[in-house]
């Protein structure tokens, strides 16, 4: 039971890292390598705000959701619209935007180095036992868990139930169809993505809470996204969350079971059940 | 094989004799500018070698840090009992067996899923030989100690270039590159012709696979002390894919293009603004990615193709066709 | 051409003395460093390293310049960053030696980047006095290169210190037979690892619960869950930053109540006492100071001052403790002639903010192992060779609640 617990807590976690990227990848079409940049910008912001100004840091996501949404949507239209209107495929493009984002992930890691060097950082916040049926845990992950469920929850209301998630759904199944039914898939992609660089942020923000983070962090949860993501099928908010659930409780398995340092194989092994059996993600459907 | 055109006869004969100019260059300089060639040697070869797979299939691999640490590990496994050229050897089996067995699990599969896939495999690799040397192995750094100077490591990478180039020139020429050639152009159609598309990667993806782990073998006395973190490191791969692209991969010679102006103006950002390094690089790279899109190669056949634009004729294999 | 001064810190200092004394009309004394601005080792070098060069420059130039012989010179740093990589390391060095000609070299940050550099340092006759590494196979490499020093003496003394501290604590009475031990599966807690095991097998002591978990791994909570099931009575992590910082949150939260509580890199950061507060008080990590050493009292004060940072309780003083030995021996030769500075390293003894250092086949036997917080200060508690002022260890209280 502990480790269900404490592997459902992780696998919230995860979820906030992979649902911002999902978006991105999966509408959008932009494999962000500078994914886990933003995400630890927001650590560092978090910081910020909250020792030198007093600001909780869930309060903090008020501005930095918000804040992260229009960054995100400037880097999109002035740098990825221009590789988007000049591939003629999506294979063109996947090439073109790693390559750019990962200029981007260099461009954000200077600049955070030059803001604030490159030690460890942590604050305590919400560093309290918190009990769920005679065993404890941090308060801290567990009001992250709640916030991830809140986030995914919306996501997927949004996205099912109002005509704009529609749309952005369409887009992310094929953008052409899209545009068939008069759907504004430049308009449509920029939202997603800048909605995606939003939640990236509220995690890093909620993970600061618990985490010790630096400069040079960001590609350890780009990679772990990415994984989500592709288990999930691209695009997929309900198979991502799914993924992450099911990433976070084996990992707790196999520390807890087996050995801590096979966790990252039992990762690898997962996503490679995964690609073999289900190449499409786990709710994907195979394409015609 | 018989009928060579003269061009590439040309072609084979400048680029040995460079070659052959080449490995003179130690006589000339030690210290600071052999130390950099090494680097610009060390990813020639790995970025060719890269390219000898990525290049026709389309495919981005980032498993290059994979395959260097696994040739760094062959070394530093075995340096106290066997020869160095027995690990060479070794380094190339392990090489080609690991890019068979990731060939054959994700190959069949689409592009997305193999890039991520090679994404992890350093990691995965890493974290595997650490688990070992944990449990089995007691120390996890291993010492390689050798006589080699960097001048050594120089000839040494110099002649592994070389012989990258000879095998990417005998597989344009054989049978394995006409198929491959076929299936860069449509999978689709390669298949229906008759083309065993899955094995023809895998093979090509051992080969690749192989010659990086030999640079990696190369290199291991240089770092003289092994560990996990230093011999899978990911940005490795990710620098391989940076200058293979820059320079443009629908060329042979394409990376070279790519790696010499790369290091050289890298080395010299890291070595003027120590502590700017990080964001001039972003810059940089994405001045690359729109101001030369097809990278360098790509922009000179641009050029070369509008000056003769009057011939149509000319078979273009531009990125458009490619899929 | 490919030269590139680092005049800033020297001006800065110049300016602050309020004016150009006849010592800066000399040359200045060129000292070249490569270490880690960016990657996986940044975080480490710029806690540790950086702030240390900077405030010994900037300290060195006040006070007039670097003595050589009868002249002062100001010195004059030229820093690159190895990224955190082997290659770029390598090829630092080259660019210090033969480009910029420095005329001294301080080695980089890690067990591995040094042992990388070593062989080319040692080609160009450099002194290299490591205060950030070290290895177990320390002897051997001595001799291979005898210009490398380590202050940090071989991992051995390092790791059995809490052994020793251990069995005091027992054989005293106070503390039980049971002992979990973890550690992070890389070259640091590996090396620590293979002597800190055996070590307490032969205290006796009976190894409840081991087991390893991945370097950045920061979700220890199953860690700490299976430790505490097995009902130890002291619990030992030789850990890093990140997961330093996890391991003591878990162990709070889930009350790992134990007598010794014993964490490694990390524990020594200023950092660490600030984030726990009143429940580090007890935690015992690994290093340690003479914290009512005025001498380390009054470095610290200036560490702040200048870098703007806070020292921590292990590794900043050994840093600076490296470079103030370059400095004496230079003072001491009267010249910067390598051969006769790497002479006078192994046989000098030098004052330095860690006490008087002297290398015994250039290896530093005299080092704090076990430190113990209390009240924000870490106090040295168990050091090797003849190390003055260790304060008797204390029992761990029970985690507050919070």
């Amino acid at each position: 039971m502990l480790i269900l617990l404490t592997g459902l807590l992780l696998g919230g976690t995860y979820t906030l890292i992979a649902l911002g990227l999902t978006l991105q990848y999966g509408v959008a079409r932009i494999m962000n390598l500078a994914n886990g940049e933003t995400l630890v910008a927001a650590c560092f912001v978090t910081f910020w705000l909250y020792t030198g100004f007093g600001i909780d840091p869930l309060l903090g996501l008020l501005v930095i959701g918000p804040g992260a949404f229009v960054v995100n949507w400037l880097i999109y239209t002035w740098l990825m619209q221009p590789l988007v209107k000049r591939a003629s495929n999506r294979g063109m493009l996947e090439v073109d935007s790693i390559l750019a984002t990962f200029g981007l992930l260099f461009l954000f890691q200077g600049l955070m180095l030059q803001a604030f060097g490159g030690s460890y950082f942590n604050y305590e916040f919400l560093a309290q036992p918190f009990s769920i049926m005679g065993n404890s845990f941090g308060l801290n992950r567990v009001v992250a868990f709640v916030a991830a469920a809140v986030i995914a929850t919306g996501l997927y209301v949004f996205l099912y139930h109002t005509d704009r998630g529609t749309a952005v759904r369409a887009v992310a199944v094929d953008p052409r169809a899209a545009r068939l039914v008069a759907i504004d898939v430049r308009k449509t992609a920029a939202f997603a993505f800048a909605l995606g660089g939003a939640i990236t942020a509220c995690a890093g923000t909620l993970l600061s809470t618990f985490y010790t983070f630096n400069t040079s962090m960001g590609v350890i949860f780009t990679m772990k996204a990415l994984i989500i993501v592709i288990m999930g099928g691209v695009g997929d908010v309900r198979g991502a969350v799914l993924a992450a659930l099911v990433l976070g409780v084996t990992e707790t398995l196999v520390a807890s079971l087996l050995d801590p340092g096979l966790t990252l194989a039992a990762n690898y092994a997962l996503f490679i059940v995964v690609l073999l059996f289900r190449p499409q993600g786990i709710f994907g459907k195979r394409p015609a | 094989m018989m009928n060579i055109p003269r061009n590439e006869l040309l072609a084979l004969g400048a680029g040995l004799a460079g070659a052959a100019v080449l490995a003179f260059l130690p006589l000339v300089t030690e210290g600071f500018w052999l130390s950099l060639s090494v680097n610009i040697m060390l990813y020639a070869a790995i970025c060719t070698a890269w390219a000898l797979f990525s290049g026709p299939t389309y495919l981005v691999s980032l498993a290059s840090a994979a395959f260097f640490g696994v040739g760094t590990y062959s070394v530093a496994i075995f340096i106290d009992v066997l020869p160095f050229p027995a690990l060479i050897l070794i380094a190339v089996v392990a090489g080609a067996l690991l890019a068979t067995l990731v060939g054959l699990a994700t190959l069949r599969l689409s592009g997305v899923y193999f890039v991520i896939f090679t994404l992890g495999l350093a990691e995965l690799l890493g974290q595997i030989v650490t688990w070992v040397q944990t449990n089995f192995g007691g120390t996890i750094g291993l010492y390689v100690f050798t006589d080699f100077t960097e001048t050594h490591l120089y000839w040494m990478l110099l002649a592994l270039t070389v012989v990258v180039f000879v095998t990417g020139w005998l597989i344009n020429r054989s049978r394995l590159g006409l198929a491959l050639r076929i299936i860069g152009n449509d999978e689709a159609v390669a298949r229906h012709v008759g083309v065993d598309t899955a094995r023809t990667r895998v093979i090509l993806f051992a080969v690749s696979g192989a010659f990086i782990a030999v640079a990696g073998a190369i290199m291991a006395p240089r770092y003289g002390y092994i560990t996990p973190d230093a011999a899978f490191n990911p940005m490795t791969s990710f620098l391989v894919v940076i200058m293979a692209l820059l320079g443009g991969t629908r060329r042979l010679w394409g990376p070279l293009v790519g790696v010499v102006p790369f290091t050289v103006v890298m080395d010299f950002i890291s070595g003027h603004f120590p502590n700017q390094t990080a964001v001039i690089m972003g810059l940089a790279f994405l001045a690359i990615v729109y101001v030369l899109p097809d990278g360098v190669t790509g922009q000179l056949e641009t050029l070369f193709r509008r000056r003769r634009s009057i011939d149509k004729s000319l078979p273009a294999t531009t990125a458009e066709e490619g899929r | 051409m490919l030269r590139r001064s680092f005049n800033v810190l020297m001006l800065s200092a110049a300016l602050a003395a309020g004016t150009f004394s006849a010592a800066f009309a000399q040359d200045p004394v060129r000292i070249g460093v490569s270490a880690s601005k960016t990657g996986p080792l940044a975080g480490g070098a710029s806690g540790v390293l950086w702030p240390n060069i900077k405030l010994w420059a900037e300290k060195v130039n006040k006070a007039g310049g670097l003595k050589v012989g009868d002249q002062m010179r100001p010195i004059e740093i030229v820093e690159y960053d190895d990224k955190s990589s082997p290659e770029e390391a390598v090829k630092n060095i080259q660019r210090l030696a033969t480009q910029d000609q420095v005329d001294l070299i301080i080695p980089p940050y890690s067990t591995g980047l040094n042992l990388a550099t070593a062989p080319l340092i040692a080609k160009y006759g450099y002194p290299q006095v490591v205060s950030t590494g070290n290895a177990n196979d320390l002897d051997q490499f001595v001799k291979r290169w005898p210009n490398t020093f380590w202050l940090l003496g071989p991992a051995q003394g390092i790791a059995d210190g809490i052994v020793g501290t251990l069995k005091d604590l027992r054989d005293a009475g106070k503390i039980g037979n049971r002992v979990a031990v973890v550690n992070v599966s890389d070259a640091f807690g590996l090396e620590m690892i293979k002597t800190g095991k055996p070590a307490l097998k032969q205290a006796g002591f009976d190894i409840v619960y081991e087991t390893s978990y991945p370097l950045g791994n920061q979700d220890v909570a199953p860690v700490i869950a299976s430790a505490k099931a097995a009902n130890p009575d002291a619990f030992i992590a030789y850990s890093y930053p990140p997961d330093t910082f996890a391991l003591t949150e878990q162990a709070q939260l889930q009350k790992l109540d134990v007598k010794a509580f014993f964490v490694s890199v990390g524990g020594n950061l200023d950092g660490y006492g600030k984030r726990f507060g009143a429940a580090a008080n007890g935690v015992l990590i690994m290093g340690g100071v003479n914290a009512s050493d005025p001498v380390f009292q009054a470095y610290r004060k200036e560490h702040l001052a200048v870098t703007g940072q806070e020292a921590d309780w292990w590794a900043s003083p050994v840093a600076y403790a490296s470079l103030e030995i370059l400095q004496q021996a230079v003072e001491h030769v009267g010249s910067l002639d390598k051969q006769a500075l790497n002479k006078e390293i192994q046989s000098g003894t030098f004052k330095t903010v860690i006490g008087d250092i002297h290398f015994e086949n250039n290896i530093n036997n005299n080092n704090w192992t076990v430190g113990q917080w209390s009240d924000g200060v870490v106090h040295g508690v168990r050091a090797t060779g003849n190390i003055q002022g260790a304060q008797p260890p204390v029992l761990k209280p029970a985690w507050p609640s919070n």
